[in-house]
């Protein structure tokens, strides 16, 4: 019996481990969602900013994220896809092959802050585009490419071999059989990484700080060319650059409300659309 | 005709593919565009001086010691805490939690993995330092270990997903051949399964790691930020993500100071590359057992 109950014992406390987790994350949330809520209002989402954030409203900043957002996904998602197509269906072993799967590996290991100076190097310096949506878009881009080449792959790697060898059997080329057979059944996986891309573009801050942010700027972007302020950026600039941190702080949360919503909204579809099509189609 | 188109594709799947490789040579080159310099007009041996004193009227200096010790401490602090949370995590939710468990703890660390580290690092900023401020009865709460506990808490997930993903491919065998000897559930995790699946753990605490010393925002928000030599996790730190956060918007381009913070963006990257490549390695000779 003595020895049953070391066993309970100690499983109880690696359960204790795991729940503490779930309770620190669960304040955090809770702590966020009860103070940012108070400061939510309509005005709130479509106001300009005034007086450097102190009043107003964050308008500008959730627009400066979707164009963004928006750019990233327009560039990384046809790369994505076709990069893992071509790993999946196409690639042979050998060199080729090896060189693109360690360059993916350290792609996804590049820290943010060192894809904010390459960008500051290659576009908004050499290339000359400024610090503007464009440099900080191609940025995000290349940041997110990993996590959709990653998860695409691995929608395409669960379609059956016997989809593709059936219809190369009835005399379909490669590309009929990839475009006929088997991409119909991954895209539903290889959206979902890229959906996971989408929320972690929107709450990255590091790349866009050297490329694109724009510390304070109550006003609408006019072209691609144009800074833009972002939420990330904004809430670390009202966090801790703003003159009178204190009296901002239900700014502070109301911003950092909004931003958890729109990541956590892409997440959260990203999980239940893998969910219901994991389900949904059983080989 | 049908060769034809097909041959164009593959040569086009085969550009979109090669883009990651581009993507790569192109960072290591632009670094070292804007870093170089420094070696003849400073001196590469200039790096390794033990201050950071970048803006000065009288000599500046561009010691990389101090931002790259800090990253260190906050780094392996941040590893002490992540790694019993995240093993543990993996083993429960591999092992030992119901299904029901199971179906809630996975989505909730997906999020935690999703929430922006800016908003970790506010988090931090306006509860966790006043706590940390109280508890230690520091005169600011703006230390290395706010900013590892803060570390720590985003690395989790991957140490998690990573480790559970070894856990669960130990052959069953392993489980019952263990169970059948009459070993208890614990015995079998710790004596037959862990070990079997270690490996893996190891490469997920390398990812993590890696995470963490290329974290920017949460350690620039909370940390503090003197670029002193220090190895008390109580301290100010600063480390290389949030000096070239910090230091890169109000630089001249081109300037000493400008080519010193793309030197610390290079050892940075040096570092995350090698852990990255190792842990992958080890994955790899794992899966392949």
């Amino acid at each position: 019996m003595k020895f049953l109950n070391k066993e309970s014992l100690i499983i109880n406390s690696v359960r204790l481990v795991t729940y503490f987790i779930v309770v620190v994350v669960g304040y955090l949330l809770f702590d966020i969602i009860v103070k940012g809520v108070p400061t939510i209002s309509w005005s709130f989402l479509t106001d300009l900013p005034r007086k450097s954030g102190a009043e107003g409203g964050i308008y500008p900043a959730i627009i400066g994220t979707i164009y963004l957002v928006f750019g990233a996904i327009v560039v990384a998602l046809p790369l994505g896809m076709a990069s893992a197509i071509y790993l999946s269906e196409y690639a042979m072993r050998g060199r080729l092959n090896q060189g693109i799967r360690l360059a993916i590996i350290t792609l996804a290991g590049v820290p943010s802050i060192v894809f904010g100076l390459f960008g500051l190097g290659l576009f908004v310096l050499f290339f000359g585009f400024g610090a503007s949506i464009l440099a900080g878009s191609l940025t995000l881009s290349f940041m997110i490419l990993p996590t959709i080449i990653v998860s695409s792959e691995e929608a395409l790697q669960a379609v059956p071999m016997g989809l593709r060898e059936a219809s190369l059997a009835l005399g379909a080329t490669k590309w009929q059989t990839v475009y006929k057979s088997v991409l119909p059944f991954a895209l539903p996986g290889m959206f979902t990484g890229s959906i996971l891309g989408i929320g972690r573009a929107a709450g990255e801050t590091a790349p866009i700080l050297l490329t694109v942010a724009a510390f304070f700027l109550p006003r609408l972007p006019s072209s691609i060319f144009d800074q833009v302020m972002a939420l990330p950026y904004h809430l670390y600039v009202l966090a801790t650059q703003h003159p009178d941190t204190e009296k901002v702080l239900p700014m502070q949360y109301g911003t950092a409300l909004v931003l958890i919503v729109i990541v956590v909204f892409f997440n959260l579809t990203a999980i239940v659309l893998r969910n219901h099509f994991r389900k949904k189609i059983q080989w | 005709m049908n060769t034809w188109k097909d041959k164009a594709i593959h040569t086009i799947l085969v550009g979109a593919a090669s883009t990651s490789i581009l993507i790569v040579l192109l960072i290591f080159v632009f670094l070292g565009k804007e870093a170089f310099p420094f070696i003849w007009e400073v001196g590469f041996g200039d790096l390794f001086r033990t201050k950071w004193i970048p803006v000065s009227f009288k000599e500046e200096i561009f010691g990389l010691i101090p931002l790259i010790t800090g990253s260190l401490l906050v780094t392996g602090v941040a590893t002490l805490i992540m790694i019993p949370f995240g093993v543990f995590g993996a083993i429960y939710i591999a092992e030992l939690g119901t299904d029901t468990e199971r179906s809630f703890l996975k989505p909730f660390i997906e999020i935690l993995a999703g929430i922006p580290s800016v908003v970790i690092g506010f988090f931090g900023l306006v509860v966790l330092s006043p706590i940390i401020k109280n508890l230690f009865g520091l005169n600011t709460g703006l230390t290395g270990l706010t900013g590892a506990i803060l570390l720590a808490l985003m690395a989790i997930p991957t140490v998690i997903t990573v480790s559970e993903d070894a856990i669960q491919s130990v052959p069953r065998a392993y489980r019952e051949a263990s169970l059948a000897l009459g070993a208890t559930k614990l015995q079998t995790i710790f004596r037959v399964i862990v070990p079997a699946a270690l490996p893996g753990i190891i490469a997920a605490i390398m990812l993590g790691m890696g995470r963490v010393i290329g974290e920017t925002m949460a350690v620039l928000m909370v940390t503090g930020n003197a670029a002193k030599l220090t190895l008390n996790p109580f301290d100010s730190v600063r480390t290389m993500t949030a000096t070239i956060a910090a230091e890169m918007g109000e630089v001249a381009f081109g300037s000493h100071h400008y080519q010193a913070l793309f030197w610390v963006g290079i050892f940075l990257l040096t570092m995350t590359f090698g852990l990255n490549v190792v842990a992958q390695k080890v994955l790899r000779k794992y899966q392949m057992r």
